[in-house]
């Protein structure tokens, strides 16, 4: 479904654009199957609407937004961002969302929150992925991740609810999901029904997989390899076959500076 | 009922025109669609995992030869297992030529340090290594000059289909499933040949005991 929303100059992008088939087709969705195309084969019957998305925790006023919700709540914006994956391959994708501080202002969150934890649907009924270890690539159903309140806040942080002028196809996290464009994509949460406010850090699923290869903050870093491929470079995904020269340098924070005073006094080594 | 068929030399040939029909053609193909852009999103990935679970395939296609022609009385079948094996080198050479040419686009510093740095890689650069030595050496006038080194040298391809199920294994983010029944068919596959890997721990205990006996007797 076309959608309306305004496209501010700030998040513009002279990047080339992903072409839209790319994007749908491309996917990381282990719900859906762990192969890059199995999302969009195995989602196109999900049920999006009815959907319910509640804000909750540490906040003066929890909130529910139902399907429609999602889209007359908040003005919504285009945003062109880089997607940097931590297996090396990039996009550029024009998304459509609303911030997410305005989201979490609107529940009022108390000065107790430190950390803001999502999670995915968990319906096994419409995700074989869910159904059984197998099929899943062995995640502990529901996906969970997880941000800093001061990250969570951050203006660049976007609640996506479409892409290229449409509504999100079932593949790419419809109703709606995360985007926060300075870390690596398996931050970027998908189809969210739950956003809680809370004082502990969460521990995240790809955490839990596997801690050493997958951090919490999980920003994007030229300077620290996952331990089993270099991070300093990256394959941008455009059009053109595998003659396409497409191998760039992969930028600090994803080419977003402004996500940097953040984590002033980290080491970023540490907390990968 | 059936009589017991022998497989001639007529059958192999078919057979053998066959497989370079198929694997030729399948590779010509799928390469084909890649410099076209019509293997999915990103085609670079998409002919790593082809050429890659290709040679893999043919590898273990290769070993089941032996076993196979023993099992069913067919000693022709033998013939077929130079041209798989052949086939499962070219389709490892494909894997990494596209690796270096299409993922890395000929950093070959970087080649060289993922080479160094990621074990994963470096089994597989092992494996390609010794799949290599196997390929130059697989001809008859070759074979043949080598004597009995040749047997010895082409033992090595145990080495290499175990780094092989190793370099998929590691290679994987959280999906452990597929390279973890490729691992068990390797297996299967090994233990289908303990005889002729027990023989040689065999005969050396063997003949440990016999002198330990004959020195107990002297004493």
């Amino acid at each position: 479904t076309p959608l309306e929303f305004s496209q501010p100059q700030v998040y513009h992008s002279e990047d080339l654009l992903t072409p839209e088939q790319k994007i749908i087709s491309h996917n990381n969705f282990y719900e859906f199957g762990s192969g890059k195309s199995d999302p969009l084969a195995q989602s196109q019957s999900f049920k999006v609407d009815p959907w319910s998305l509640k804000i909750d925790g540490l906040v003066e006023k929890s909130l529910t937004l139902d399907y429609d919700d999602l889209y007359k709540s908040f003005e919504l914006q285009e945003r062109i961002y880089r997607l940097r994956c931590v297996e090396a391959w990039s996009m550029v994708v024009p998304w459509i969302g609303f911030s997410l501080a305005a989201l979490i202002k609107k529940a009022k969150p108390l000065s107790s929150a430190k950390y803001v934890v999502f999670e995915t649907l968990y319906d096994p009924d419409q995700m074989p992925g869910q159904k059984n270890r197998f099929t899943g690539g062995g995640i502990d159903y529901p996906y969970v991740e997880g941000l800093r309140i001061d990250e969570a806040m951050h203006p660049l942080a976007l609640m996506s609810v479409g892409l290229y002028g449409k509504t999100l196809p079932p593949q790419n996290g419809a109703p709606i999901r995360l985007v926060v464009p300075w870390k690596y994509g398996f931050k970027s949460i998908k189809s969210v029904v739950r956003i809680r406010l809370t004082d502990k850090k969460p521990q995240t699923t790809w955490e839990k997989l596997a801690a050493s290869e997958y951090g919490f903050y999980a920003n994007v870093n030229p300077q620290v390899d996952h331990p089993r491929w270099t991070q300093a470079s990256e394959r941008r995904i455009t059009s053109g076959g595998l003659f396409t020269r497409n191998r760039i340098e992969t930028q600090m924070f994803n080419g977003y500076p402004e996500a940097a005073s953040m984590y002033a006094d980290m080491d970023l080594r540490k907390f990968y | 009922m059936i009589k017991s068929v022998r497989i001639t030399a007529a059958h192999t040939f078919w057979i053998k025109v066959t497989l370079h029909l198929v694997a030729l053609s399948l590779l010509l193909f799928t390469y084909y669609q890649a410099f076209s852009d019509q293997l999915g999103a990103d085609p670079v990935k998409a002919i790593l995992h082809f050429s890659g679970i290709g040679a893999f395939n043919l590898l273990l296609l290769s070993l089941l030869i032996s076993p196979l022609a023993k099992y069913l009385r067919q000693g022709q079948l033998v013939t077929l297992r130079r041209p798989i094996g052949l086939y499962a080198f070219v389709y490892a050479i494909c894997h990494f030529s596209s690796y270096l040419l299409f993922e890395l686009q000929l950093e070959w510093s970087l080649l060289l340090s993922e080479i160094l740095k990621r074990p994963y890689i470096s089994v597989g650069f092992i494996a390609l290594l010794i799949l290599s030595i196997l390929a130059a050496t697989s001809t008859k006038p070759i074979q043949r000059r080598m004597g009995r080194t040749w047997q010895k040298t082409h033992n090595w391809v145990y080495v290499a289909s175990l780094l092989v199920a190793l370099h998929y294994i590691w290679s994987v983010k959280s999906e452990l499933i597929q390279p973890i029944i490729y691992a068990l068919v390797l297996l299967a596959l090994l233990v289908a040949r303990r005889t002729k890997f027990l023989k040689p721990i065999q005969s050396r205990f063997n003949k440990r005991t016999k002198t330990q006996q004959s020195k107990k007797k002297l004493a």
